[in-house]
């Protein structure tokens, strides 16, 4: 893999640029690998990366039956915060947040990691007691947040309108070093070292069936043969009780389809996120200069990758209230994606009943801020049985009530 | 926008007016149940990719719970029931498996 530097422009420059290779290669997959990673999203090439960079394990495949990225990774609103209530969600979240400050130069790929500010609304008294609460908590696990009052947010939004006669701003809950990323680039970033370290990235390949013999995994089946294993990691989102069906257990998980959407381009004209969970909307504005919005979960089972119209219809209502300059602006295009939703709105990282069979998912509505910290727990679960980062996400805790309750401290919409 | 036919009062009505319920049939389970037990009724679900039974609520309409069997895959509606029974009735199986030849069968 060649270096990406300003030496490697300047010399393309010169040579009309015919000297930039793949970025990753696509192989034909082989007999055997010790570990299959099914889903190359942000989770699964995270969870990749890292086991070759910590932990020194490159026989991997990283398996996909679409092309990379092209799940939910490439469906999100980009949003990167750590502002969570419990100590394993902030232990987890905080540490993703943290690698992706270093992603671009770990990666020597740009992430283009924006840390530049995210506000949660309060616009009730009930929300003010929450986010101050989130607030403190934060500070006994080491997240940096901060309660700020209204004049504040004003001056940091200043298309605010924070008098809304229903949903007045109280004040926000502030992370300076939240912000946003490329979320395509993280992908990419991953896959091209993955790759470089001599992982197999096989894509349009779906797996069709998970082999074991004596409640151990051997292998999958796959459009592409069969291929064995010593260990799976299963990292599909959407798609997990899926594929836990053919391994022959169950996920208390439940997908549905969360939407987003984006505004024509304008000027530059709001420089933080914002995230109004009373009224279910969060608008960033992207380099591009769109507006960047994502609003509620559908309530039902759904894996068609589009939603009901009445979402869209509310959040956009409810941010207009919210920035009423934006009332006159043209919707450019409308996505949805299907996310995985767990009880206490935690993600699940874990062994399984089957033996050499992990599990990453349940990430729900706010997978895409996680992907560092979650691949790096990941890999380390994988490899070594156990790793501290994950032990409180374990599938045990639906059978102990350990519950990472996160429905209420995160709002709904992140 | 999923549309569905309230069994109960008989009208065919938009989502907005409805309340979605999650998996129908599942087995109660309360106390003297076993660990296992109560974490299955509680948590565990199918959420199959395809033919889904599921409890919906006519919420701005009569109130009444009803149950549908619908596919996740392509939204298609296969029929409503009502809730006070505790597995779908044979016809409406007899047509699902009519559309959908490949389907593994409730249970």
């Amino acid at each position: 893999m060649r270096r990406y530097s300003i030496f490697a422009v300047a010399r393309e420059a010169l040579r009309y640029h015919s000297g930039w290779e793949k970025a990753w290669a696509s192989p034909e997959p082989k007999k055997r690998y010790d570990v299959i990673i099914v889903g190359a999203g942000g989770h699964g090439l995270a969870t990749a990366y890292y086991l070759g960079k910590v932990h020194g394990i490159t026989n991997v495949a990283i398996i996909e039956k679409g092309w990379l990225g092209g799940g939910n990774t490439g469906r999100n609103t980009t949003i990167i915060r750590s502002n969570y209530l419990q100590d394993p969600s902030a232990a987890i979240y905080e540490k993703a947040r943290s690698l992706y400050e270093e992603l671009s130069a770990d990666l020597n790929y740009n992430v283009m990691f924006s840390p530049r500010g995210l506000l949660m609304l309060a616009q009730s008294e009930h929300e003010m007691r929450g986010y101050k609460r989130t607030v403190y908590a934060n500070n006994l696990q080491g997240v940096e947040t901060r309660w700020i009052e209204r004049d504040e947010v004003k001056s940091l939004v200043p298309i605010l309108n924070i008098d809304g006669p229903r949903y007045p701003v109280l004040g926000a809950l502030y992370q300076e070093r939240g912000g946003t990323a490329r979320h395509d680039a993280v992908a990419w970033g991953y896959a091209r070292k993955c790759s470089a370290m001599g992982m197999d990235i096989i894509q349009n390949c779906e797996v069709t069936g998970v082999r074991t013999a004596r409640g151990k995994v051997v292998g999958v089946n796959t459009t592409k043969g069969e291929i064995d294993c010593n260990k799976l990691a299963m990292v599909v989102a959407g798609h997990s009780s899926v594929l836990a069906e053919m391994a022959g257990f169950r996920l208390p998980i439940e997908s549905a389809a969360l939407q987003a959407w984006v505004s024509e381009p304008i000027k530059p004209t709001i420089d933080v996120v914002v995230m109004a969970n009373l009224v279910h909307g969060y608008m960033s504005q992207s380099d591009k200069g769109e507006l960047v919005i994502g609003g509620g979960t559908d309530g039902f089972n759904n894996y068609t990758q589009r939603g009901s119209w009445h979402h869209v219809e509310q959040t956009t209502r409810a941010l207009v209230e919210t920035f009423p300059v934006i009332s006159r602006l043209k919707m450019l295009r409308q996505w949805g994606g299907i996310v995985d939703m767990t009880g206490d709105r935690s993600p699940i990282l874990s062994k399984t009943p089957v033996e050499g069979i992990y599990v990453n998912c349940g990430w729900g509505t706010g997978g895409f801020k996680a992907i560092p910290g979650s691949g790096y727990a990941m890999a380390e679960l994988v490899a070594k049985e156990y790793s501290p980062l994950a032990a409180d996400f374990s599938l045990k805790r639906f059978k102990e009530g350990q519950f990472i309750d996160e429905s209420v401290a995160a709002g709904v919409a992140h | 926008m999923l549309t569905l036919t309230c069994p109960c009062c008989g009208v065919t009505v938009e989502e907005t007016e409805l309340a979605p319920g999650g998996e129908a049939h599942l087995k109660r389970f309360g106390p003297g149940s076993s660990d296992e037990e109560f974490e299955t009724y509680m948590f565990a679900r199918k959420n199959p990719k395809g033919v889904h039974f599921e409890r919906w609520r006519h919420a701005y309409g009569c109130g009444k719970w009803f149950l549908t069997a619908r596919c996740t895959a392509t939204l298609e509606v296969f029929g409503s029931y009502p809730a006070q029974t505790t597995e779908p009735p044979a016809e409406l199986i007899a047509k699902i498996k009519e559309k959908r030849p490949g389907w593994e069968g409730y249970k």
